[in-house]
């Protein structure tokens, strides 16, 4: 099969839509940055694709909250472009990174057939325990026992990441939303201490979890396994030199740890 | 129309942030330690709405069903003003809202959301509330106004907020005003250009009256303040490029021996040293532009070249620190986006200077703000503009003096890099004058304060033209459409709208040709403005371009689909003059040469004299307790612990390109000598930022502060794998009231060492940027005039290259076993040291700079770097070898153990042990060598005549230890060294 096409949505204030695109072109796949206006003025140019990427940055500047304009705005004016990616024949991917988990989660397509009491939204992502932005590099174990079947992680058991934001903390709504997440293998990306670390529920100090994350929660997918939203940077580690220490290794990888994530991306559609 | 309030506090199970940090806040000001807060951010939304609707905006796009609940009413109804049950006993309530026309970017998206989900909103402000308890009520008032708010830009309400309407602006008439100068005799002129905010001298005012007298005519208003934006200090640098008489210490130490005559003294000295440079590289020569567009422009790849400025925002960061340095980072980065055709921004660079943290609340003069409120609202305001932007913060430095304190420095830089062949811009005559990005508003004419009353008329002349709040989402959108716009050629030339509005920006891209304007087509954020306020307007986020008329629909249509506003302002046109009209009326006509060559030249007279040098006590004998303390308390002091809490609210790895951080080690917490950014995704090559500044080296010589700094920017620019035959250096000069003979001769010293520096290291400054009278007047208790006057405060960034990223070299230590070496000489130079800062002593020889050594040393140091010889390299500045062996070490995780006598070659004779250890000579490194790359890395420094010793090895247990011989002069464990060092801004 030829290499996927990967719609790389843009926004106002998306910030890393070039370096998204850039790694999906090194994992194989063809990448287009589109503008959310050129969307909704033709909303036909999606059955180009078949990843759709909401990259990181400030959509609408996060004012109000992180993601919620943009999210608001493709609820309203590309329903069906969502829903044919998240659903549709069920042969697409989904992937938002950091802003782009955000959108996700207040789209609640990542929380999809888990519900809470009353009319709250299951889960959402908040500010940092520590109440600001922050940038660095975390250690990141895939969940690899509840039946995670996420598309993106596959064959992945650690990665070591850059975080680089303020409202990343998960929150679930209450204990039984947070374990049917878990027990379906949704919460398939966690905060740990380090590379031999396997993960664990019990909240961990910062800056293990940098944010305070229930269940040190970094990146959630749907049921499918084909819709994924992480809060740290997969993008920000495909070269050898974009890690924070790589002039003590004397040799270095041939990639970065987070190549890998978009390499599943593309082999998944061999 | 109603108006509705929604309040959204934090829902029972969460945490109340924001009170608990307005309460640690309110307790770090001294103010209170028995206050409680309860806080809630508030939408005021005006618009045909009923309840429900409100509530649905509430729930679908204000709040968090998960975080948050909401309280929704009309304005002033009772359950908005009922305190909510967290609140304590004796709780009394406190609104704090924008000033009407100040920048309110969460509002303005707000209204943008709100009516793409169909509802009919007019306008929306947002709020922020208070419920605070335990003070009584001065307590109250103090904690309004020195916690919750800033009278420049915010008004507070207390008690339950009582409005009806969010007012938005009232019609304008036009009437004509014209000025009638030719009359006024010279002290009415000088009462015109005092009350009128034109700040220029009677000379620059008699010119004026003489050109209009000749013109036959009265100027109008706006014709006035055209000359005055050109000829202002900050648009035509007229002190330092001016007519300069200098006196100075000559070669041989001797007063008044050394005297210069300028006619412009910048062109002189600093460009000339570029000059002089450029034509001894002849062909190799890889300056593009410099000192004449917004940045200056070097080679870099065969596709693309870099630019880089650095600016200064002090003024309106003093003022208001969060804006202050929020429109001045938004402000650089429009400088590389107006650099030849357009250049895109790929990392920040910010220095700050303030006065120290700890200063005491009742000591601070009236009108200052304390110290940590001007750090947090500083870091707040680059962090937030800078993150959305997408541009990695990827270097600086923070500075702390306490002649700061009511004049803090904001330095902000940044790089861009723009496609070879697009350096250059022309306007053509017919093409259109188009505005991109922003609209215009009063903001930045009389400050956002213009519709406030009860300010005094000196705050109010203060604060004109200095308080904004930037909006970074509509500079990234103009920047998006820019260079789309540009990479189809749609425009002849670029520039931005900066300080004077699009008076300066029109007046520069029309000097050549002419232009006419047509104010009324500006688009504006609300009714009201003049036709003078459209033009000196200099609201943020908007770039000015020159477009062909056929390109026009073409850049309209791209500027549609991403949402940003462009709109024809006039025409260049080539009639010499500059023609504003108003709806067809002529209300200005300006000739383009008397606009920019018609002032009289600035004449000044510079003296220099250096105190003499006062000898250095130092104790006869110090034991290895005592340096251990001295090491500790150096860690410690303000300007070298560690910056991580500034470091990491920055985003410093956006765009991918980051390549050495500015924290590095295994630990991610090092202190890294530059930064080295990988500016494009599919090349290897890269750049290395650094920076040098030291104001303590300026109370003893500014030359030798001055070639300090350049020293040391370079030496850490080299540290990290710069090529020093490439680096590219900028100056930024923070002095104080230069009318003042003696201060404007400390500077031109400081410029004569540029010069000399740079043509002996063959390093070309490429652009630069002076603020002066940075000084601070306040009438003490006794009604006594007193005024804090800055150190001369000289920051020099860098811009160097490396050719492949993958030889970028670190300074944390990296393996057991590894052999140490000390490059570089040291000499008794402890003068303005931290050794002597943290003693509290004066005295001694400041450190100097032997220009050929330096030259043979940073050769050197990078060919054994580009031979991969060098593990870690660190450069010795603040507290000299002690310092970097042990920043090395606990970077690493390591120890290290060093002994001195093996560095006595490198010193000059029977250095102390002290001086051998704290002494901070310049030009010198320590660097970790695996033990077979010894022998080859001292021989490249013997052939150079550098001296270069090994003094030690890389040592497993966490220790660094330093004897001399038999003696044991340090002895400390790294943990506690690091303890030290991160402790004093783990905010």
């Amino acid at each position: 099969m030829a290499a996927p096409r990967v719609l790389v949505l843009r926004a106002p204030g998306t910030n890393c839509d070039e370096e998204t695109a850039h790694a999906f072109v090194q994992a194989g796949a063809e990448a287009e940055r589109v503008h959310v206006n050129r969307l909704i003025d033709n909303p036909l140019l999606k059955d180009r694709y078949q990843i759709l990427c909401l990259p990181g940055g400030f959509s609408y500047g996060d004012d109000i909250a992180a993601g919620r304009i943009l999210a608001a705005r493709l609820r309203n004016h590309l329903g069906d472009l969502v829903n044919s990616f998240v659903h549709g024949n069920g042969d697409r991917l989904v992937l938002g990174i950091c802003n782009g988990m955000q959108v996700l989660m207040r789209l609640g397509v990542l929380t999809e057939s888990v519900s809470a009491a009353g009319d709250s939204e299951p889960a959402t992502l908040t500010w940092n325990n520590h109440g600001r932005f922050e940038d660095r590099w975390v250690h990141l174990g895939v969940d690899t026992e509840n039946n995670a079947n996420c598309v993106f992680l596959n064959g992945i058991s650690h990665m070591y990441l850059p975080m680089a934001h303020a409202e990343g903390k998960f929150v679930a709504k209450d204990q039984p939303v947070l374990d049917e997440l878990k027990q379906s293998g949704r919460l398939c990306l966690r905060y740990v201490a380090d590379q031999q670390s396997t993960i664990s529920d019990d909240i961990q100090d910062f800056p293990i979890n940098p944010n305070g994350a229930d269940a040190n929660v970094a990146g959630v997918c749907d049921p499918s396994g084909r819709v994924f939203g992480l809060m740290p940077h997969p993008e920000r580690h495909i070269d050898a030199t974009q890690h924070p220490y790589w002039t003590r290794r004397k040799e270095q990888p041939e990639a970065g740890d987070g190549l890998a994530m978009f390499q599943n991306a593309v082999q998944w559609f061999e | 129309m109603p108006l509705w309030q929604i309040d959204i506090y934090p829902a029972e199970s969460e945490i109340d942030r924001e009170g608990e940090r307005t309460r640690e806040e309110i307790h770090e000001l001294g103010l209170s330690d028995a206050a409680s807060v309860v806080f809630a951010k508030s939408f005021l939304i005006q618009g045909e709405l009923d309840q429900s609707q409100v509530e649905n905006v509430a729930q679908r796009l204000l709040a968090d069903s998960v975080t948050e609940r909401t309280v929704v009413g009309q304005a002033g109804s009772v359950q908005l003003s009922t305190a909510p049950s967290s609140a304590k006993a004796g709780v009394q309530l406190v609104n704090v809202l924008p000033k009407p026309g100040v920048m309110d970017p969460v509002a303005a998206s707000t209204i943008g959301a709100a009516r793409d989900l169909g509802f009919d909103v007019d306008a929306v402000r947002t709020m922020r509330k208070y419920w605070i308890s335990g003070v009584d009520d001065d307590t109250f008032d103090s904690i309004c106004r020195r916690a919750l708010s800033n009278d420049s830009i915010e008004q507070v309400v207390a008690g339950p907020l009582e409005m009806e309407q969010l007012d938005v602006g009232a019609a304008y008439d036009f009437s004509l005003t014209r000025v009638p100068i030719r009359s006024l005799s010279d002290d009415e002129l000088e009462t015109l250009s005092r009350e009128g905010q034109l700040y220029l001298t009677l000379v620059e005012m008699q010119n004026i009256r003489d050109h209009f007298v000749k013109l036959d005519r009265d100027p109008t208003d706006i014709e006035l303040e055209s000359v005055a934006q050109t000829w202002s200090e900050h648009c035509s640098h007229k002190t330092l490029a001016g007519r300069i008489h200098y006196r100075g210490v000559g070669a041989d130490g001797s007063p008044g021996t050394d005297e210069r005559q300028y006619d412009n003294m910048l062109k002189e000295t600093i460009f000339a040293a570029t000059q002089s440079i450029r034509k001894q590289l002849e062909d190799q020569d890889w300056c593009v532009s410099v000192f004449k567009d917004n940045a200056g422009v070097v080679t870099f790849d065969d596709q693309f070249h870099a630019c880089f400025k650095v600016e200064t925002h002090n003024h309106p960061s003093a003022l208001e620190p969060y804006g202050g340095a929020n429109t001045g980072i938004g402000g650089v980065i429009r400088d590389p986006m107006g650099t030849g055709l357009g250049a895109k921004p790929v990392c920040n660079t910010d220095v700050f200077c303030f006065a120290p943290p700890d200063t005491p609340a009742d000591s601070l003069p009236p009108g200052v703000l304390h110290p940590r409120r001007v750090i947090k609202g500083v870091v707040a305001g680059v962090r937030d503009y800078g993150n959305r932007m997408g541009i990695p913060t990827v270097n600086g430095a923070v500075y702390f003096d306490k002649r700061y304190l009511g004049n803090p420095l904001v330095y902000a830089g940044n790089v861009g890099m723009i496609p070879v062949g697009m350096e250059e811009k022309e306007v053509k005559p017919g093409d259109l004058i188009v505005s991109l990005g922003g609209r215009t508003g009063r903001d930045g004419i009389h400050g956002a304060t213009f519709s406030s009353a009860e300010l005094t008329s000196e705050s109010e002349s203060l604060s004109g033209g200095a308080v904004q709040i930037g909006n970074a989402i509509t500079e990234k959108m103009v920047l998006d459409v820019l260079i789309q716009a540009r990479d189809r050629g749609l425009y002849n030339a670029v520039t931005d709208c900066g300080a004077g509005g699009f008076s300066s920006a029109v007046g520069e891209m029309g000097e050549e040709l002419g232009a006419e304007v047509w104010l009324e087509k500006a688009p504006l954020k609300y009714d009201g403005l003049s036709y003078t306020e459209i033009w000196i307007s200099e609201a943020q986020e908007r770039m000015v371009l020159a477009v062909p008329r056929e390109n026009w629909e073409q850049l309209e249509a791209l500027c549609d689909s991403e949402g940003v506003e462009a709109a024809i302002l006039g025409e260049f046109k080539p009639t010499g003059n500059l023609h504003l009209t108003y709806h067809g009326q002529t209300v200005g006509e300006l000739s383009m040469e008397f606009l920019h060559d018609g002032r009289p030249p600035v004449i000044r007279d510079a003296v220099y004299d250096p105190p003499a040098q006062q000898p250095l006590e130092l104790p006869q004998s110090a034991d290895a307790q005592q340096q251990q303390e001295t090491v500790l308390a150096i860690l410690s002091s303000l300007n070298v612990a560690s910056k991580h809490w500034v470091i990491r609210q920055y985003d410093h790895e956006v765009q991918g390109g980051s390549v050495v951080k500015p924290l590095v080690g295994p630990l991610c917490d090092g202190p890294s000598d530059a930064a080295v950014v990988k500016p494009l995704l599919t090349s290897k090559r890269g750049l290395v930022i650094s920076c040098g500044m030291n104001p303590h080296y300026g109370d003893f010589d500014t030359y030798h502060m001055a070639a300090s700094a350049i020293d040391e920017a370079m030496r850490n620019a080299v540290a990290v794998g710069a090529d020093p035959s490439k680096i590219a250096i900028l100056d930024n000069f923070c002095w104080g009231y230069t009318d003042r003979p003696e201060t404007l001769g400390s500077l031109v010293r400081a410029a004569i060492a540029c010069q000399d520096m740079a043509i002996a290291l063959g390093t070309p400054f490429i652009s630069g940027k002076d603020s002066l009278n940075n000084e601070f007047s306040y009438m003490d208790a006794s009604d006594e005039k007193q005024t804090i006057s800055i150190p001369p405060s000289l920051l020099i960034s860098a811009m160097g290259q490396i050719d492949d990223v993958a030889t970028a070299v670190t300074m944390d230590a990296k393996e057991v076993g590894n052999a140490v070496i000390l490059i570089g000489k040291t000499k008794d130079e402890l003068g303005g040291s931290h050794y002597c800062l943290v003693n509290d002593q004066q005295g001694g020889q400041v450190p100097t700079v032997d220009t050929d050594l330096a030259k043979a040393t940073f050769a050197a140091v990078h060919e054994c770097i580009s031979a991969g010889l060098i593990r870690s390299c660190h450069d010795l500045s603040e507290g000299g070898l002690a310092i970097a062996a042990t920043e090395m070490a606990m970077a690493g995780g390591l120890g290290i153990s060093l002994d001195l006598q093996a560095a006595e070659p490198t010193a000059d004779d029977q250095l102390g042990d002290l001086t051998m250890l704290f002494s901070e000579s310049n030009s010198r490194f320590l660097a970790e060598v695996q033990p077979e790359a010894v022998q080859s890395v001292l021989q490249i420094f013997q052939q150079k005549g550098v001296p270069a010793a090994q003094v030690g090895t890389i040592a497993e247990d966490r220790q660094v230890q330093v004897l001399r011989g038999q003696r044991e002069l340090l002895n400390l464990s790294t943990d506690a060294a690091k303890a030290a060092w991160q402790k004093p801004l783990d905010w």
